[in-house]
């Protein structure tokens, strides 16, 4: 007796809830391509359905000397993600004595990605962003490099700059109005607060710099000097000096 | 042809092996200091290591056979890995190491015919020198909390004592660079005499007490030989370049004239 209504491909996903009510969703993160290297920063909210569950999250990190990893979608899966692959980063560079290469770690990080295919089908789905100082690039200017990633593993090299999330269509479409190749770090620095302001602005999941709460953007770089986070005081700088930018004109 | 050993005597067979062969090689000197614990190691290659990093705050430091330390350390770098991913980085301590590896090594000591012909130190840098670990593991899997300094290889039974007196824990870092240095040059030399080691003959490296996460750093190249020279100019003759030690020499088997400090 045969039922095909039994095979995988055939049967129906669990019904009823919806994933965004279950978990913290992350939401918007970009990245861009400077003159000495490549930033990234995210916006500090997690949403779970029209409610915020966290003002201060973080979802850009350090993943090793030279590179960043962020992410957006499911935050429980998304922060378990980028916390392995720093260990995996860390662990390869000890063992083997050397660091990966850029590629390697941006391969490894499509497989872990989609190693979670199967949650993400149901619904907790996270992907990744990468970015780094490539130390194998020809000149600076060309180190700056940023990956993007799809929940079934596909691997894509961005040209200057990326955003991801909830609010990475409104990012995205600021960052291609406003971005020049050869920008310099602190340029970009700006920029990719505009962005993300940009986004918050559209995008209800997504936070905007909250001058209240002095919770500000989590800025990120990566250049021949290394992996560094903007201080708590430099984000703040950067982020009212966007606020009181929209002061004057609301669409920047 | 002989059916029968006793323990005793088996005991005593490998040991003995065991020490012989640790015997044959240089030394390396571990040592705290002001800003952290220094790792000395005479070691003319620059790509197998025999110093390494284990984890935030913890190094390994090893002579003997390289296959078989390098095995020890990569199994102690996947352990802490999995602890720390398991559980918090603060959950791996250089006590936890220690005891994992003197399981390891006691018992390959006790099963298997060939002992592992290795020592190794597993050292944690903490708030204040005095606080900061240094564990000794022997072939024979027993192992020693030693603070402040120690010595493994070749001949250290005639260096440590030199060591350990000259040793304090606010030293800077190059004078415990120094100090480990004066050590390796007060053997192996002909006829007793110092030698002079040359910063390509060194590997160095530091867990640096002031860092936060990832201390362990490499001191190699430049910075290395800068570090050198800022040793006093008063050095002894240059008489042997390095491979002055002889084989099959046991420690305290020669009398070598005490360490010219």
């Amino acid at each position: 007796m045969a039922a095909p209504e039994l095979l995988p491909g055939r049967r129906p996903l669990p019904p009823g809830v919806a994933a965004g009510e279950l978990a913290p969703h992350g939401t918007t993160i970009v990245a861009i391509v400077s003159a000495e290297g490549v930033v990234m920063a995210g916006d500090r909210r997690a949403t779970m359905g029209n409610l915020i569950a966290n003002r201060d999250v973080e979802k850009v990190y350090r993943a090793d000397e030279y590179s960043l990893v962020g992410m957006a979608g499911t935050a429980g899966v998304g922060l378990e993600l980028v916390k392995l692959f720093q260990v995996e980063l860390e662990h390869y560079e000890k063992i083997e004595g050397t660091m990966l290469s850029l590629d390697g770690k941006a391969n490894r990080l499509a497989t872990m990605t989609r190693n979670n295919l199967g949650a993400a089908l149901q619904g907790l789905a996270a992907i990744p962003l990468f970015a780094g100082f490539d130390l194998a690039a020809p000149s600076p200017d060309k180190a700056g490099r940023i990956f993007s990633f799809d929940v079934a593993g596909g691997i894509y090299e961005e040209d200057g700059y990326h955003a991801l999330g909830s609010g990475s269509l409104f990012a995205k479409s600021a960052l291609k109005k406003r971005y020049r190749p050869g920008m310099s770090t602190d340029e970009v620095i700006r920029l990719a607060v505009e962005a993300l302001y940009d986004a918050a602005d559209e995008d209800t999941a997504t936070g905007g710099p909250d001058v209240t709460r002095k919770i500000y953007p989590v800025v990120m770089t990566a250049t021949a000097e290394g992996a560094r986070r903007l201080t708590d005081e430099e984000s703040a700088q950067v982020a009212e000096a966007v606020v009181a930018g929209r002061m004057e004109n609301p669409g920047g | 042809m002989q059916f029968y050993a006793s323990p005793e005597q088996m005991m005593r067979d490998r040991s003995e092996y065991a020490r012989k062969n640790i015997a044959r090689g240089r030394n390396t000197i571990v040592l705290t200091y002001s800003g952290g614990v220094l790792f000395v190691a005479e070691n003319l290659s620059k790509s197998l290591h025999k110093i390494g990093e284990i984890y935030d705050r913890i190094g390994f430091a090893a002579v003997g056979r390289y296959n078989e330390f390098e095995n020890l350390r990569r199994a102690g770098v996947r352990m802490a890995d999995m602890n720390g991913y398991s559980y918090d980085r603060r959950d791996v301590t250089a006590l936890l190491l220690a005891q994992a590896y003197a399981q390891v090594v006691g018992a390959i000591f006790t099963e298997q015919t060939k002992p592992f012909e290795v020592e190794i130190c597993v050292a944690q840098v903490n708030q204040r020198p005095e606080q900061d670990e240094l564990y000794r593991i022997t072939y024979d899997g027993s192992v020693t909390d030693e603070p402040g300094v120690l010595a493994m290889g070749g001949q250290s039974d005639s260096i440590s004592g030199g060591l350990r007196e000259r040793h304090r824990p606010d030293l800077p870092l190059e004078g415990a660079l120094r100090l480990a240095v004066d050590a390796l040059q007060s053997i192996g030399g002909e006829g007793g005499q110092p030698r002079t080691l040359s910063a390509d003959q060194l590997e160095v490296a530091v867990l640096d007490r002031a860092r936060t996460g990832r201390t362990f750093r490499r001191i190699v190249g430049a910075a290395l030989t800068s570090l050198l020279a800022a040793r006093p100019a008063a050095e002894a003759p240059t008489t042997d370049q390095g491979t002055g030690e002889a084989p099959g020499e046991t420690p305290g088997a020669t009398s070598p004239s005490p360490p010219a400090s």
